[in-house]
């Protein structure tokens, strides 16, 4: 089947696959409701991101030349966002670079807090850049790293059909939604202890089995003044 | 649940605010003299005539700190907004059931019954408490009254019947307020609200924490993406902030009304807080107004379980709850409004 293309206007932020695959209720608040709320483990992030967010940064270290802030598309996802980190590595194949003789191999670097504890969250937020990057560039790329700043350092990751398959399915899934305006309902679970929005969602309100009608109409009852 | 942060409450006249960093800085004479990073601040009121500096106030909205400025005599003057916050979606959802009469009228009577069940509460707890001291029979009598108003809601099928069960409601409920107010008779009663201006201490003193509550209100409605001036209850006005004012309908009583009693009938406020102009407004010294920020700030960290969400929350989250709950009833999540009924 041929995928679709999306114009400009319908991209989403790539960042998002990361949130909608740990709780579709999470991305859509985020991107759909425009609720965001800081807790510890965002603002960690935002701190590891403030070296590695400098789009006038190029480095040449051998046979690597380093890229940080990188911007990415896809139309055929759907999605634009921005790299942490794109390693060009010489090679025998690959693509060219101004000012750079020879030809050179991609490896997207993400840069994640804490120690490895690679899920399926970080896999295809990953995968999804790599997948910008090859219909970018028309390339094919095969592997790609996380960087984790607690331990300081990388942890490879490859990039199969199926990872492509679940961040084609997920881009889809987020398009309907995001076009629909729809927020799901909360499916409680143990995410909601690590969410930095839970205090927004109120995961339990959408699984309330009280009717608001027959709230109300237990306080109006409850309220008989004769009673003192 | 979320966190409750201070607020800050900038009581000098000629204090300046300007930022450092992420702090907010208080200058009194070009000098110093308080500072408090801004990530511990819910809002920022601010009583004085000399205001903020621009890079103050983009700290502020960028944070989601609410910035109020009122005259040094309470009068509200301006709030700074900044990026219209939240989803087009919500808004455009509440624009669309505000623009529809029933649906309006849904949320209105919602509205209005947790105002009038909340005016019985505070009746009937002074009735529980005083009993012996307070003229029951006259309290009872007005309460008889909201009921048969409050019993007339439900079928209710016309926002202006609607607002004049409220208008009755209201004046039941003050007429006999002042049997409430059990000391300092002499320098505290209630005959009648009036508010512009206000005749008398204690409808000054309404109005003063009327206007704190109107200020929690607007920042909570603003910080769920809720537009605070298009209304259910209260119709479109230029400059009116309809919605925050059908919200406080709700809380006036739980929020404000009880603990003005409290203030006065704890001798936490005198007569001497009060001032008389010649034309005879009152408006409240600095000693007094000082004494009611303490008072209510207090308050603000009193632990309570929500009625509806069955949940902990102190009493200065409970606008945040309303904004929040009204905000996901109006995106489908549950059924319908749920007002705060006081316990």
């Amino acid at each position: 089947m041929r995928r679709r293309r999306y114009a400009d206007d319908d991209l989403l932020a790539l960042s998002g696959i990361q949130h909608f695959s740990f709780c579709r209720r999470q991305w859509a608040l985020i991107h759909i409701e425009r609720q965001w709320e800081d807790n510890l483990r965002t603002a960690e992030g935002h701190f590891i991101h403030t070296r590695v967010d400098d789009p006038f940064f190029f480095e040449t270290r051998g046979d690597t030349v380093v890229s940080r802030a990188f911007p990415l598309v896809s139309y055929t996802l759907g999605f634009s966002g921005v790299a942490d980190v794109i390693e060009y590595i010489r090679s025998l194949e690959g693509i060219s670079l101004p000012d750079h003789e020879g030809l050179w191999r991609l490896n997207p670097v993400e840069y994640k807090r804490g120690k490895p504890k690679i899920d399926e969250c970080d896999e295809v937020q990953l995968c999804a850049q790599v997948m910008c990057l090859e219909e970018m560039y028309g390339v094919t790329i095969t592997s790609a790293d996380f960087y984790y700043h607690e331990i300081r350092r990388r942890v490879h990751l490859s990039i199969t059909d199926e990872l492509r398959n679940t961040v084609r399915a997920l881009a889809d899934e987020m398009h309907d939604l995001f076009e629909r305006g729809i927020t799901p309902m909360a499916d409680p679970s143990r995410n909601c202890r690590s969410c930095s929005l839970v205090n927004v969602c109120f995961p339990k309100l959408t699984k309330k089995k009280q009717a608001v009608d027959r709230y109300i109409q237990k306080h109006v009852n409850d309220a008989a003044i004769t009673d003192y | 649940m979320r966190k409750l942060l201070n607020t800050l409450y900038v009581t000098t006249p000629d204090s300046y605010l300007t930022r450092e960093g992420e702090n907010v800085i208080v200058k009194i004479d070009g000098k110093n003299a308080f500072r408090i990073p801004v990530h511990t601040l819910e809002g920022i009121v601010c009583f004085g005539y000399m205001g903020a500096s621009p890079q103050l106030m983009r700290l502020c909205t960028d944070n989601n700190v609410g910035l109020s400025f009122l005259s040094p005599s309470g009068k509200f003057l301006a709030r700074v907004n900044g990026r219209v916050r939240g989803n087009v979606l919500l808004r455009r959802t509440q624009y669309r059931r505000a623009d529809n009469r029933e649906d309006s009228l849904d949320i209105a009577r919602a509205f209005i019954v947790g105002k009038i069940v909340n005016c019985r509460t505070v009746l009937g707890r002074s009735i529980r408490d005083h009993g012996e001291s307070i003229n029951c029979n006259r309290i009872r009598g007005a309460d008889d009254l909201l009921i048969e108003n409050l019993l007339k809601i439900e079928g209710c099928m016309d926002p202006d019947t609607l607002r004049g069960i409220e208008g009755n409601c209201a004046k039941y409920y003050f007429d006999v307020l002042d049997e409430l107010i059990l000391l300092q008779k002499e320098d505290f009663y209630l005959y009648q609200r009036n508010r512009r201006p206000p005749l008398d201490n204690m409808n000054a003193l309404l109005s003063f924490l009327y206007t704190l509550l109107a200020h929690d209100v607007e920042s909570a409605l603003e910080t769920v993406g809720l537009d605070p001036y298009v209304g259910f209850f209260h119709t479109d006005r230029p400059g009116r902030a309809s919605l925050a004012l059908d919200l406080m309908e709700e809380l006036r009583p739980f929020l404000a009304d009880r603990l003005a009693l409290n203030l006065v009938n704890l001798r936490q406020l005198a007569g001497k807080d009060f001032y008389k102009k010649e034309n005879g407004a009152v408006i409240m010294t600095d000693e007094g107004r000082k004494a009611v920020l303490g008072a209510w700030q207090k308050r603000k960290q009193d632990q309570i379980t929500h009625p509806y969400l069955k949940e902990k929350i102190p009493v200065g989250l409970v606008p945040y709850v309303q904004a929040m709950l009204l905000a996901r009833y109006l995106r489908g999540d549950i059924d319908g409004y749920p007002p705060f009924f006081m316990n």
